[in-house]
């Protein structure tokens, strides 16, 4: 297990030097003088190589990147264009709102999507495989942001139940545990909820599938074991790959949730996001981008030490 | 005729021998499911086509005193949108732009993504090495954040839009491209044609693509469906599609202002996306089962 754990974190290492270099590369591809955002319009040819100079972009690129991420193990993301405040701190409020957000719909998503693809894959070829079926191609062929409108037609609009924005009363950004500001979570995660539902019961069913017409559980039945122990070898069986699916979906929720964020108003990353995008603030953006995406990656490895530590036969591959 | 003589009487033909594609295609038919897909997919195409004949009323032209009029409203079957522009007629011209950027980076994937799996999967060593080293990268950013990142440092615009989407599709479809490949390049005929002396893009050209082209092609309709909803997404953000262009995202976008006024108009351009993608992956489904291609 140990040596399974060293090998991955190894390879960690070159995934995460190229996100950051893809990161770096995400202002150099942007159009315009990332020099226009920050001066004056009358600002003379020796004011603009003196700034230049001292942000470091008269330097080759290689050396760019080392200075961006010589800065960056330090903490420091730079300065938001449009704020002046540090990219670290805005990013990490933020995330906090989007983790918040995911969570929430993981913990929805994640029991139904097991539940309808248990019993999706335990009556294989009958009307309930079927109507599962259906439920979960509908979910992962929806778009979620439309989703997230009808759902506040019916909720906000015609009913007048829920909020439609905000994390919190007034416009709040504080988040805390009441139902003052709960009710403001209800619309944003059952949205967002949606595609992993699909996703996931997708995946049990055919995991559940698979297995019940493995030999050892007729070998279990035959020994006279009762029906739900026999369940219960089932479910330890699919409990690895389900495990490293549904961390995948928590990844993709906190990355995927920019289109829901913005429907909702939510004030998570995605929404810094497109402040960051419509106001050309690239340092946000960057650094944005960048914690979503190094937290994707140490989702990806706590799954797969996960998935190694419940299933050994994993380790050997 | 004296040999045909001595034969014995041909039997009753048991099956007539049929190509790959057009057992495919037999399949394909006799599925209802992908039948019905596959024909609203085609009257999207044809209505987005043949949009300008069809006597609709002009996508662009607005009126300030008919705007967002009611589903039903008499001379607008579905209404009118926030500028007085008619519903049917954008959501009809609309798929032009939004089946093109949903589909062509798919398309544009296919083959940069065949092209560099079947390489890293046929070459081997350092080739396969950085290819797809460089793939696992990409694999590092949920997809809808890579295309969200690198469309938002583009920039908005069609040409921008593309270029992300495609960015967004090459590894998925390399990775899968090279696994195949791979699996293929290992198998006894292939030494053997090998051992004949034919060069390496001889063989690749004559056994190994298409021995490799349809599980890749499979993966890639199904990601036709998740592309959809990226680029309508995309424009949704404002950073796809420009206004005035009817585009089923951007068209959704600009309706939000009118969920209070007429929230059932405003949800119409959605029903398109979601028509689109869900009879995409209905498809998608239904080719690869035809295709007997497994996962």
């Amino acid at each position: 297990m140990l040596t399974y754990l060293i090998r991955r974190l190894i390879l960690v290492l070159p995934v995460a030097f190229g996100v950051s270099v893809i990161c770096f590369l995400l202002v150099q591809i942007a159009p315009g003088d990332p020099l226009t955002a920050i001066m004056p319009v009358d600002a003379t040819a020796e004011e603009q190589d003196a700034m230049r100079a001292a942000y470091g972009l008269d330097k080759p690129l290689p050396v760019q990147y080392a200075f961006w991420i010589g800065n960056l193990v330090q903490g420091d993301m730079g300065k938001s264009i449009a704020t002046g405040r540090p990219v670290a701190g805005e990013v990490f409020g933020a995330v906090q709102n989007s983790l918040l957000l995911a969570l929430s719909a993981a913990v929805i998503a994640f029991p139904i999507g097991i539940f309808l693809g248990f019993l999706a894959g335990y009556f294989r070829d009958t009307w309930i495989d079927r109507v599962v079926t259906a439920v979960s191609i509908a979910g992962v062929s929806v778009p979620n942001y439309w989703l997230g409108i009808v759902l506040v037609i019916i909720f906000s609009v015609n009913l007048g139940w829920l909020p439609s924005m905000g994390a919190g009363p007034g416009g709040s950004s504080e988040w805390e545990w009441n139902w003052l500001h709960m009710r403001h979570l209800v619309l944003p995660a059952v949205t967002l909820a949606v595609v992993p539902i699909g996703i996931v019961a997708r995946t049990v069913r055919a995991l559940a599938g698979e297995i019940l017409t493995q030999d050892f559980v007729q070998a279990l039945y035959a020994k006279g074991m009762s029906r739900a122990d026999v369940l219960r070898h089932v479910a330890r069986n699919a409990a690895a790959t389900a495990l490293s699916v549904m961390g995948l979906q928590l990844g993709y929720l906190l990355g995927g949730s920019i289109l829901i964020e913005t429907v909702f108003n939510w004030p998570g990353s995605g929404f810094l996001l497109s402040n960051a995008i419509f106001q050309r603030d690239l340092p946000l953006l960057q650094g944005t981008i960048l914690v979503l995406a190094l937290f994707f990656v140490a989702m990806n490895l706590i799954v797969d030490v996960a998935q190694a530590a419940i299933d050994p036969r994993v380790q050997r591959t | 005729m004296a040999l045909s003589e001595t034969l014995p009487a041909e039997p009753e033909p048991i099956a007539i021998p049929q190509g790959y594609w057009s057992g495919v295609g037999a399949r394909l038919v006799r599925d209802p499911l992908t039948v019905i897909c596959a024909s609203v997919i085609l009257a999207l195409i044809l209505g987005a086509i043949f949009a300008p004949w069809l006597g609709l009323a002009d996508p662009y032209k607005g009126s300030m005193i008919a705007r967002l009029k009611p589903l039903g409203t008499e001379g607008h079957i579905l209404g009118t949108d926030e500028q007085g522009r008619d519903m049917l007629a954008r959501l009809i011209y609309g798929g032009r732009l939004t089946l093109f950027i949903g589909l062509m980076p798919v398309v544009l994937a296919f083959f940069i993504g065949s092209t560099l799996g079947i390489l890293a999967g046929y070459v081997g060593g350092i080739t396969n090495t950085i290819i797809m080293r460089t793939v696992d990268v990409f694999f590092a950013f949920p997809s809808v954040l890579l295309a969200i990142a690198i469309s938002g440092a583009l920039g908005a615009g069609i040409v921008n839009s593309l270029v992300s989407l495609t960015i967004v599709f090459i590894p998925p479809l390399t990775r899968v491209a090279e696994a195949v490949t791979s699996g293929v390049r290992s198998l006894d005929y292939i030494d053997a044609a090998r051992a004949t002396g034919a060069s390496a893009l001889t063989v690749i050209r004559v056994h190994v693509i298409g021995n490799v082209l349809s599980p890749i092609f499979v993966y890639a309709t199904s990601l036709t469906s998740v592309c959809m909803i990226l680029a309508a997404g995309l424009s949704f953000l404002g950073i796809g599609v420009r206004p005035p262009e009817p585009e089923w995202g951007l068209m959704l976008n600009t309706l939000r202002s009118a969920i209070y006024v007429n929230p059932w108009l405003s949800a119409l351009p959605g029903v398109m996306i979601f028509v689109t993608s869900l009879c995409l992956n209905l498809l998608s489904d239904g080719l690869r089962s035809a295709m007997n291609v497994r996962d």
